[in-house]
């Protein structure tokens, strides 16, 4: 099968993959749309495609990830794509050497595909502004992690049809997640509710005007909602002291059975991972019924297909141009 | 003996409340006459051989002064050095800065002030004038020598961006400093509250994901300082005020008749934390660039006064500094060179000041707060003039600039208004002919 003979069911036209803020629900659907067809056609991403052959795939991963890295790797090789690795412990970065430079120096090896993980906003930003290479973000900062956000709300619509007028909570650190900003901005623009749960320190200012509402108390909004996201709380980008511990954290917005049983019945339960058993959720959750987290993953490497496709494209009709 | 005659410009002199068409005769490197050309006395012939400017379609003002310039030397030369940010000044139109502190080591010492003033003089572009360290090495935690910083030359006293974040050091050294009749430049931001933050904090901020600095920062201790101001009797002079509740704050205190003077900068003016959604890191300050709403405040300072002077916060970076992501990039902008097109943008233009009030701004406020006696047109005083033409458009562009650093948001953007002559002591010294 060639690149070009996948079907693409709505407007794309993105050189690069920086955050789901500025894409429109079409373009959002037409994501879901090949990560549905890729779910049929590989029977879940298990069987191999050579649409991306010939292209190379680089992972830059300027900060620690093994889950987020590994499904990109899978993705691209599924797709027939080389890819090479490349972590900021064993590169040129500990010499001095900026970052951009660093993916100057990969790109002028010839690179199409440049999947992008860095500590602080912008940074793939800046990146898709110096490289030729498409640009995806795998996480930059407290920013936005777009496949996350995507393979979430794949996930929700796998499992109700839909995401217009849904009720979706996202509870815990939204001040530190990438993945809340991501969440929101996907969901908003498809048409669901989204009310945003955690301690207030942890709710940054103005979130509101993202169109989503606050609420501090879990147990209140528990009924009205279908989904929750549980956030990690992400000790390793706080400074200093949010809540007073994480016994209280737990007591006052950690999923547990007894939450559980006093919400819908049919309650989908999310968690980006890696996951705090015991403070965002309990392992009885984790295991349960509910739970989606396992089909998070795998339809991560779905979302992941489908935009490298995607982003593989439009470097194709780049390149076809500029001939 | 040497003359110069600039004849035939619109010649704006808050001093002496000054703004219209009038001839300026300087004689020995001082003002010797200006006249009026609606006074009915026609300019008295110069001496023979005196070189005339003609400045019809020019502003003549007097030469500006900034409050707190960072030049970088020692221990920063990659940034700048004496001879280019004073080149720097010079063509943004200034004839007097105060030198920060900021240098490495800091100017916490009499010889640290004296090669300030030692090196200003071999570069011989623009006046000079030593900031001195309030604590030794900028640490807040003891006095630097105040007393033998004055006898080498230091006209006020700054840790630059380090704020004094102990209020006992802070009392004591404004009251240290009145023995001399020296303000305290001080950066009023809490350290705990800002640490770590690179934007404003508000809804910019919150879509994009950075730390934020929130305005009460500034708040708070603005309001501390002018507290501590009126319990001592001291000068406090505080830098780049950029919020709304900070300008208020220094209003009241100055009805009261407490101490206190306070500055903004252009592209505080100008620009709001929306611009920082281009990840550009010549966009990163400090203090942030604040929302629209913070902006419109500081202009209503500038216009009743709240904020008598105008400085660039000149903050040169070596571009490979700048070329990193926005958590590792330094806080600064370039500015003095784009001081006065980009004020101009910002006031001017919109009508928000008149030209009597911006040089005035530029001048006499900066003068006052500095206790020198530049930025007139006076007879007798020291000829520091700069020429302007109002109308002219031009193109910023960073790897023209005199600064040795390129660290600007302005880079490619086309402004209004240039330097096109500055004179100190009579000479003119930009552009440099030497």
């Amino acid at each position: 099968m060639l690149l070009s003979e996948i079907p693409v069911s709505g407007p794309w036209g993105e050189r690069h993959l920086l955050g789901l803020e500025h894409l429109s629900a079409e373009q959002l659907n037409t994501v879901l749309d090949l990560a549905k067809h890729y779910d049929t056609i590989t029977s879940g991403g298990s069987q191999r495609l050579d649409v991306l052959k010939g292209l190379v795939v680089a992972n830059l991963f300027f900060e620690n990830s093994t889950r987020t890295r590994t499904s990109f790797s899978l993705a691209a090789r599924r797709l027939g794509a080389d890819t090479v690795d490349f972590t900021a412990s064993s590169s040129s970065l500990s010499k001095g050497e900026t970052f951009i430079d660093t993916a100057q120096t990969i790109e002028a090896m010839g690179i199409d595909l440049v999947v992008c993980r860095h500590r602080t906003p912008g940074a793939p930003h800046l990146l898709a502004r110096n490289l030729k290479a498409g640009v995806l973000n795998a996480g930059d900062g407290t920013h936005e992690h777009p496949t996350q956000g995507l393979l979430d709300i794949y996930t929700i619509l796998k499992q109700r049809g839909q995401i217009a007028g849904l009720t979706v909570a996202l509870v815990g650190d939204i001040r530190h997640s990438r993945v809340a900003r991501s969440n929101i901005h996907g969901l908003v623009a498809l048409g669901a509710r989204v009310i945003v749960c955690g301690p207030a320190t942890l709710i940054p200012s103005d979130i509101t005007r993202l169109g989503v509402e606050v609420a501090y108390n879990l147990d209140e909004i528990l009924p009205e909602v279908d989904c929750v996201n549980l956030l990690r709380v992400q000790f390793e980008r706080q400074r200093g002291a949010f809540f007073p511990s994480i016994a209280e954290y737990a007591h006052l917005f950690g999923m547990n059975g007894d939450r559980i049983r006093r919400a819908r019945e049919n309650l989908l339960v999310l968690a980006p991972g890696p996951i705090n058993r015991g403070v965002e959720l309990t392992p009885e959750v984790a295991d349960g019924p509910n739970s989606l987290i396992l089909n998070q993953v795998t339809n991560g490497l779905l979302i992941r297909m489908a935009c490298l496709t995607l982003l593989a494209q439009e470097r194709r009709k780049d390149q076809e141009t500029h001939r | 003996m040497s003359s110069l005659l600039i004849s035939g410009g619109r010649v704006i002199d808050p001093a002496n409340n000054l703004d219209a068409a009038a001839d300026v005769l300087i004689l020995d490197g001082k003002i010797a006459a200006v006249t009026r050309h609606d006074a009915g006395v026609a300019t008295k012939a110069p001496p023979h051989g005196t070189h005339v400017i003609d400045a019809a379609g020019l502003i003549v003002c007097p030469g500006f002064i900034d409050t707190h310039v960072s030049l970088r030397e020692p221990g920063f030369e990659e940034d700048e050095c004496t001879a280019t940010g004073t080149a720097a000044a010079l063509a943004g139109g200034f004839t007097t800065i105060a030198a920060q502190s900021d240098t490495h080591p800091v100017v916490d010492d009499r010889a640290a002030a004296e090669f300030i003033r030692l090196q200003a003089e071999r570069a011989r572009n623009c006046r000079v004038y030593p900031l001195g360290a309030v604590t030794k090495e900028s640490k807040g935690e003891e006095l630097a020598e105040i007393g033998q910083l004055v006898q080498g030359g230091a006209v006020g006293f700054s840790d630059a961006k380090r704020p004094v974040a102990n209020s006992e050091v802070m009392r004591r050294a404004l009251e240290y400093t009145r023995m001399f009749n020296r303000p305290i430049l001080h950066f009023a931001i809490v350290p705990e509250l800002s640490d770590g933050g690179v934007m404003h904090e508000g809804f910019e901020a919150t879509r994009l994901g950075f730390r934020g600095i929130p305005a009460a920062a500034q708040d708070i201790m603005t309001g501390r300082d002018i507290a501590l101001a009126e319990l001592t009797g001291g000068r406090i002079h505080l830098m780049c005020v950029t919020t709304i509740d900070s300008v208020e704050r220094i209003r009241r205190a100055k009805l009261r008749g407490i101490s206190v003077t306070a500055d903004v900068t252009p592209h505080h003016l100008l620009l709001t934390d929306k611009v920082m959604s281009s990840f550009d890191t010549m966009y990163k300050c400090n203090p942030p660039l604040r929302s629209q709403k913070h902006v419109d405040a500081m202009i209503v300072g500038l216009q009743d006064g709240t904020l008598s002077a105008i400085s660039s916060d000149h903050q040169p970076l070596a571009l490979e500094k700048k070329q990193v992501d926005m958590d590792t990039a330094p806080f600064g902008i370039c500015g003095i060179e784009t001081l006065l097109p980009v004020c101009i943008r910002a006031l001017i233009e919109p009508g928000h000041l008149t030209w009597l009030q911006l040089v005035a701004r530029l001048t006499t406020g900066p003068a006052a707060i500095l206790g020198l006696n530049h930025g007139t047109l006076s007879v007798g005083q020291a000829a520091d003039v700069t020429l302007i033409d109002p109308e002219k458009t031009w193109t910023v562009r960073a790897h023209e600039f005199h600064s040795r650093s390129r660290n600007t948001p302005f880079d490619g953007v086309e402004v209004t208004g240039k330097v096109v002559t500055t004179i100190v002591d009579g000479e003119i010294r930009f552009p440099n002919n030497r």
